[in-house]
């Protein structure tokens, strides 16, 4: 194989690459802070004693659990403006679908970390007189916390790459923009190689900053 | 000299699915009492204290505490709302087994937490009772460790003076040396000595039958869900009447009195 890398066509349009990362990583964001609201509330739901209420988020849960990934993308841009007969951007189906499928998932976490949480703990402090309230504020909630950590940030790894799949919806993410500049300088090798080096950069980068804020919300064990 | 109770508890049945724990018990204590509960392993004596400050719900019965019966009547059932419950395990404090503190929080911050969430304390004055109750219980110079630093009996006796800092009418003690190492055991005991001579008001489920004698003004084996035998702890532990009673001391052997 005698194949002659060049990467000059593609650092010329490098500025396109940094937007497209910049795009990936806002709608990341911005997913991530939706998806833990519509977990919180999942979550609440699933561990509420009305049975009206925890049905409703297990089904949703079991929905985005057990159905692609790639179909909510679609189905946020082609179906559901249909039902709301209203045209909707890329990014903001693309931001529905995330939010809502890691918002299914982090309901989990956040489900799972409360009840891992012993039972002496919720006897120690009710004993004390502490109302639920209290007791979910002061010592269930911050021990839990620590537990949710990690597959939170397992979690939020994943949303980081599943946003790849917002390019199929023509919105402007990292994967998309790659594309962009392979149309035009036709170096497919190049250019993907570079994004999945800028997807890696990314990602590793976020995974320290996770375990410097893993370490500071488990410093008591 | 007979004063009002403090606690009274009338026709307590409890009930898990189809096991029926606790059948019909009446019981009261008095200020300054010491009641020690004895009896084999599921015999209902855990869930029968567990009961008096509804870390489990009752299945039938009354609980009177200071003359005053805990709960509401809402049309002809009866409720137990949260806010009266709160009140009620403020004023019975209870010291587990397994300690149950809070190990997200320091020594100190374990034993201020109630004074000021619960009874709405200061810090400042949350912080001035608790350095008074841990030093009662010797673990002054223990302030900032982490409860999973310390050995279970320091555990303990920090779970002891996170009890007494909410000057609690009544203190119930549920198995508090079973998790103990051997060795742990009488630091344990001798701060639980302290408070029976400070005159407060206590109930102690235990297996420690030569701590329980020493200890309590009354001593009660529990078996089959009802009291069995009840009286002085020379009654009950050494010149039990009832044959059900002698063979329980039979089998836990000999201890020293």
């Amino acid at each position: 194989m005698n194949y002659s890398w060049d990467f000059r066509p593609v650092f010329a349009h490098f500025d396109m690459l940094a937007l497209g990362l910049l795009n990936t990583v806002k709608i990341a964001a911005v997913s991530i802070v939706l998806g833990v609201l519509v977990g919180l509330v999942l979550a609440m739901m699933r561990l509420s004693v009305r049975r009206w209420l925890r049905w409703p988020a297990a089904v949703v849960i079991e929905f985005y659990r057990n159905t692609p990934p790639i179909v909510h993308f679609f189905w946020f841009f082609y179906a559901f403006p249909v039902l709301l007969s209203v045209s909707m951007s890329p990014y903001v189906a693309a931001v529905l679908a995330l939010s809502t499928q890691s918002g299914a998932f982090y309901a989990e976490v956040f489900r799972g970390g409360i009840v891992s949480i012993e039972r002496g703990q919720w006897e120690g402090a009710r004993a004390l007189g502490m109302t639920h309230a209290a007791l979910m504020r002061r010592v269930i909630v911050p021990q839990a916390i620590s537990r949710m950590v990690p597959p939170f940030i397992e979690r939020s790894f994943e949303l980081l790459k599943t946003t790849a799949l917002a390019s199929t919806l023509a919105y402007a993410d990292l994967l998309y923009q790659a594309m962009m500049v392979n149309s035009q300088t036709f170096r497919p090798l190049e250019v993907y190689t570079t994004i999945a080096a800028m997807y890696l950069v990314l990602l590793v980068t976020a995974s320290q900053l996770a375990r410097i804020a893993e370490r500071r919300l488990t410093a008591y064990q | 000299m007979s004063q009002n109770p403090i606690l009274e508890i009338k026709g307590l049945h409890k009930r898990f699915g189809d096991h029926h724990v606790l059948k019909g018990i009446d019981f009261s204590v008095e200020p300054g009492e010491r009641v020690a509960i004895i009896g084999g392993s599921g015999s209902g004596k855990s869930t029968f204290l567990r009961c008096m400050n509804f870390m489990e719900t009752l299945s039938e019965g009354e609980i009177w505490l200071d003359g005053q019966r805990i709960g509401q009547q809402v049309r002809g059932r009866m409720t137990y709302p949260e806010k009266q419950l709160c009140k009620v395990r403020e004023r019975l404090g209870m010291v587990f087994q397994q300690f149950n503190l809070f190990p997200h929080m320091t020594v100190l911050q374990n034993v201020m937490e109630g004074l000021i969430t619960v009874k709405g304390l200061s810090r400042q004055d949350a912080r001035a009772i608790a350095v008074r109750e841990l030093a009662k219980v010797g673990l002054g110079e223990k302030h900032d460790a982490w409860p999973g630093r310390l050995s279970g009996g320091q555990q303990q006796r920090v779970a002891i003076a996170r009890a007494l800092s909410m000057e609690p009418e009544v203190l119930l003690f549920d198995e508090p040396t079973s998790s103990l190492d051997p060795e742990l055991v009488g630091e344990v005991l001798r701060v639980i000595n302290q408070l029976a001579e400070e005159g407060r008001t206590m109930l102690l489920v235990t297996h420690e039958l030569g701590f329980a004698y020493h200890f309590a003004t009354r001593v009660i084996f529990l078996a089959d869900g009802v009291f069995h035998e009840v009286g002085t702890p020379d009654e009950v532990l050494k010149n039990p009447q009832k044959p059900r009673t002698q063979e329980f001391l039979r089998r836990f052997g000999e201890f020293a009195f």
